[in-house]
């Protein structure tokens, strides 16, 4: 059956190897180095080309966050999946999208860029997915002994459409390029966010792949996860998959360059590589998904997931103006902090919303 | 008479730990689940019928009913 298709393994390598050579293309065709598609930068990108931070070679409206929204849209709307739900703890979600955001760019990506780093040679990813891995753990840690964030319930349809209709503006900011007399909306003239494939060609990749994950849940967060928690090792698959296809693809493209020092969008900062992750993954699996994940979710009615996007794209703008971002050269000047200060929040997110220690509390 | 077991509203991986959970504790038998979103059906489907259970799915309004047996 062609529903069945979409869950059997052959969909998740599929879908899998679509999108680490999609990203070897789009490194290929304009994109940032080992950036084919990195969930965290582009959200960072968006939130800079808004003003919402003042870093001004990463802004940008990337077209493939609009598109992986609109792909598992129109994805749930055709197999009747479209279902608008919210209020499974809004705020902490939000503040969960936050951490996320300031921990990825403290090891300069998300779960997906950290495939596509090693991918594409760069040795210092290897420190980074270590520490998603621990963040993985310890977040599995809190799930195991009954953390929850409570239910959410059906709501107006509205409410599931706002996230979609927000990836729609942007995608007419992005096309006539307003220019307000506040400078608004900006676009870097250097950096990498001066660098971009195509804008029809990334949407339409984007769109591709919002559809075949929304069908295939993937999820680079739920892949190292659900082989440790429930012993299943379907989007572990997904994930191996990505990673040979963007490695072949950067073979292919001339693209494989290995080494620990010199690479691009990258420090050779190990402890905070590792550290950024920590938080990260911890602040995913707390949130239930990887940052594509939540974007896909979004796309399918889910406004929590939707408040964790909004919080990333507000921890982008934290992350930027007061130096937690890191850089080529090594952590930002708060950085360091920032993971700690940022880890110690969601222990105390998992500890005060899970069993430990109290009587169990259903929710 | 089979026991109905309400997994609707969980965030991932919720869903599929509890279900899981109890069917440790069923170890043979029926159990009925209620999911409302395609990757909980999914994600428990997989992880029953990795574990030896048949599963039998049912539309029930936006929800389905998941009947998980051996």
């Amino acid at each position: 059956m062609f529903k069945n298709f979409f869950i059997s393994r052959k969909s998740i390598v599929f879908t899998g190897a679509f999108i680490g050579i999609a990203a070897a293309i789009l490194q290929k065709l304009g994109n940032p180095a080992n950036m084919g598609i990195c969930v965290a930068c582009m959200e960072r990108d968006i939130a800079g080309a808004l003003g919402f931070h003042r870093a001004t070679v990463v802004q940008y409206i990337r077209p493939e966050i609009i598109g992986f929204v609109l792909g598992s849209l129109i994805a749930a709307l055709i197999f009747k999946e479209f279902k608008p739900r919210a209020g499974s703890a809004p705020l902490i979600r939000f503040f969960l999208g936050i951490l996320a955001m300031i921990g990825s760019l403290v090891f300069l990506g998300c779960p997906w860029r950290a495939l596509l780093r090693l991918a594409g040679g760069d040795g210092n990813a290897l420190f980074g997915i270590a520490g998603l891995v621990a963040g993985i753990l310890i977040g599995i840690f809190f799930i195991r002994s009954g953390y929850n964030l409570g239910r959410n319930q059906r709501t107006y349809p509205f409410t599931g459409w706002i996230l979609p209709l927000v990836m729609v503006g942007l995608f007419l900011l992005l096309i006539f390029k307003p220019q307000l007399p506040t400078g608004a909306v900006f676009f870097s003239s250097e950096g990498p966010g001066s660098q971009y494939a195509p804008v029809l060609i990334a949407f339409i990749i984007a769109l591709a792949i919002g559809f075949l994950a929304q069908r295939t849940r993937f999820c680079t967060v739920a892949a190292a996860r659900d082989v440790i928690l429930i012993k299943d090792t379907y989007l572990f698959t997904g994930v191996v998959s990505l990673l040979i296809a963007a490695w072949l693809g950067n073979v292919v493209l001339g693209q494989f360059n290995p080494g620990f020092q010199g690479q691009p969008i990258a420090h050779t900062s190990q402890i905070w590589n590792f550290g950024g992750m920590v938080l990260a993954g911890l602040a995913f699996t707390l949130a239930g998904g990887c940052p594509g994940r939540q974007l896909f979710l979004s796309g399918e009615g889910d406004a929590d997931a939707a408040v964790f996007v909004l919080g990333m794209i507000f921890g982008a703008g934290f992350a930027h103006n007061f130096a937690t971002a890191s850089s080529g050269s090594g952590p930002g000047a708060w950085g360091p902090a920032a993971v700690i200060v940022g880890l110690i929040i969601c222990l105390i997110i998992g500890f005060s919303m899970s069993n430990i220690g109290k009587k169990e509390v259903s929710v | 008479m089979s026991e109905q077991f309400d997994v609707r509203g969980l965030s991932c991986p919720l869903p599929v730990v509890k279900v899981k959970n109890k069917l440790m504790e069923l170890k043979e038998g029926v159990l009925e689940v209620l999911v409302d979103i395609g990757t909980a059906k999914d994600n428990v489907t997989r992880m029953a019928n990795n574990n030896g259970w048949k599963v039998e799915v049912k539309e029930q309004g936006e929800d389905y009913l998941l009947i998980i047996s051996r």
